[in-house]
């Protein structure tokens, strides 16, 4: 084999894992709850791959290919465990339906089911997120540690515990029934959302947290949206992502300085992914429940209309938060809130609505103190405005966003 | 529970000490401090004079050895340390992330270790 075909050959083998992960990993694990025996046969499958395709050709279909081999690498592992365990009927169940398995390159997609199970009510909050990343999307422990700063060690013990917790408290996969509908799925949207960092960028000079995962979290809503086109609030995740990733390459100027959204020159901003996300709001809105996310990305929508019209509807934005806060009355929203209400009714306004946030909440809060720094400046108010400034820089963990904060403190 | 932020400072982290009161990373640092101490999570701490001040004691089979520089021969090297009151290692983290050395050094997060210090102490 020619190295050009070598390497093809491994493109492929990355492609097909890359789009396949989350189906097989969902597909074997769906019935025994064993995520880390199914991942880890996967990884069998994929070194196999690595091993046989270079020399054997590309198989015709190779994602059947992989759900074969991984599927026999997962009996083998499952059979382990459960010799100690003694589950034989599991693996009767295994050994009844491998038989089709083997024969059919179809199989259902249970992603949904997957992505439930992620972030179901028994499994700890702060790991839906990292559970998604690993079990759908194939991302190894060490990357989302860094994302979530936490020790990759640390991370790796979390993710196994979460599992064995799938695996051994009874946690079904399934579709949740229509009661519990709404409650889960919003579990879900919010584990997603969590993987694209914070999103505040309506307020100059926000520490914006970015995991580097934004791509991975769009990828994951595009996914939920395939197996429930259905909700508007699906569609409203992605219109939110989509709006602010529109705005990335316009976010750090030439030289790497921090730009806020309203010094943010628009001609940068992706017209397809701004497009795209229209599309999906209305979508939404044409499902007539309206929702969190809707109206996140209503005001975001409401922000990248200034590419057509020059100036930006603050009073829009302000109503859209105040139906925001009805709904989930957050640090974020309300902090969110009062900016816009600053913009739309003046400083002095903007700062009475900061004035309603109870001060325990916001000592480690960064976003509240640099709105705070930057109103109390408009008012003239020096040295308070100093003391807020020093609060926002000291809490900014984005070097630069601190420049910015620094260089307006002046 | 206590934290000790150990902050690892490049050369010019260390130079940038001798700027003057409207240089960025003095800004950043007094903020900084500002924010722990309104947090209260502040317990203490001290930054330290550059590491070519140091001196390394050694008793080698009984004999004094005294060496110019500091222990570790590295490029980034320990500015200082502040202590932390916090719930748990996750919020060390947060606020060692925040620290204006971690952009252009390392912050180490280390417990403190109040068993060994009653081991010690009686």
């Amino acid at each position: 084999m020619s190295g050009s075909e070598q390497e093809s050959t491994q493109r492929t083998i990355e492609r097909v894992a890359r789009e396949s992960y989350g189906r097989l990993v969902a597909y074997l694990s769906s019935h025994t709850r064993d995520l880390g025996s199914a991942e880890d046969a996967l990884s069998n499958a994929l070194v196999a791959a690595l091993e046989t395709w270079p020399r054997d050709g590309v198989p015709q279909n190779p994602e059947a290919w992989l759900l074969t081999t991984a599927r026999r690498s997962f009996i083998d592992l499952v059979r382990h465990r459960q010799v100690a365990e003694a589950g034989e009927s599991t693996l009767a169940l295994l050994r009844e339906e491998s038989k089709d398995m083997i024969l059919s390159p179809e199989f259902p997609d249970e992603r949904l089911k997957l992505l439930f199970v992620c972030a179901h009510p028994a499994i700890d909050p702060a790991m839906h997120t990292p559970l998604m990343l690993q079990t759908v999307l194939g991302l190894d422990a060490a990357r989302i540690a860094h994302a979530f700063l936490i020790s990759p060690t640390t991370m790796g013990q979390r993710l196994v515990r979460a599992k064995t917790k799938i695996r051994d408290g009874g946690i079904r996969f399934e579709i949740p029934r229509e009661r519990e509908l709404p409650q889960r799925l919003d579990a879900v949207l919010e584990a997603i959302y969590a993987a694209f960092g914070i999103g505040w960028d309506d307020m100059a000079g926000v520490d914006q947290r970015g995991r580097d995962l934004a791509e991975e979290a769009i990828w994951l809503a595009r996914v939920l949206l395939q197996l429930m086109s259905g909700e508007a609030e699906v569609h409203g995740l992605l219109a939110l992502m989509l709006h602010c990733e529109a705005r990335r390459a316009a976010r750090r100027g030439p030289d790497g300085r921090y730009v806020p959204l309203s010094e943010q020159d628009c001609q940068k901003w992706s017209r397809p992914l701004i497009a795209e996300a229209e599309r999906h709001l209305a979508d939404a809105a044409s499902r007539g429940r309206n929702g969190r996310f809707q109206l996140e990305a209503a005001i975001q929508s409401v922000h990248a209309g200034r590419a057509r019209s020059g100036g930006v509807h603050w009073n829009a934005i302000m109503m859209f938060y105040e139906q925001l806060i009805r709904i989930t009355p957050t640090l974020g929203t309300r902090t969110g809130y009062a900016a816009a209400v600053a913009e739309a009714r003046g400083a002095e306004a903007g700062l009475a609505a900061l004035g309603g946030i109870d001060p325990d909440d916001i000592s480690a809060y960064q976003p509240y103190w640099a709105v705070r720094a930057h109103l109390l400046q408009r008012l003239g108010k020096t040295p308070e405005a100093l003391d807020a400034f020093d609060r926002a820089i000291g809490l900014t963990e984005d070097p630069a966003v601190r420049n910015f904060l620094l260089e307006r403190r002046g | 529970m206590q934290f000790a932020l150990l902050i690892f400072e490049s050369p010019e982290a260390f130079a940038a000490r001798n700027a003057d009161e409207n240089d960025p990373y003095l800004g950043a640092w007094r903020a900084y401090y500002k924010a722990l101490v309104e947090a209260d999570v502040y317990v203490g701490g001290n930054p330290l004079q550059p590491p070519e001040t140091g001196t390394t004691v050694r008793l080698k089979d009984g004999k004094r050895r005294a060496q110019d520089g500091p222990f570790a021969d590295t490029k980034e090297q320990l500015g200082g340390f502040t202590i932390l009151e916090l719930p748990s290692l996750d919020e060390a983290l947060e606020w060692a992330a925040r620290c204006p050395a971690a952009s252009i050094g390392a912050v180490e997060v280390r417990p403190v270790s109040p068993e060994y210090l009653r081991r010690v102490t009686g």
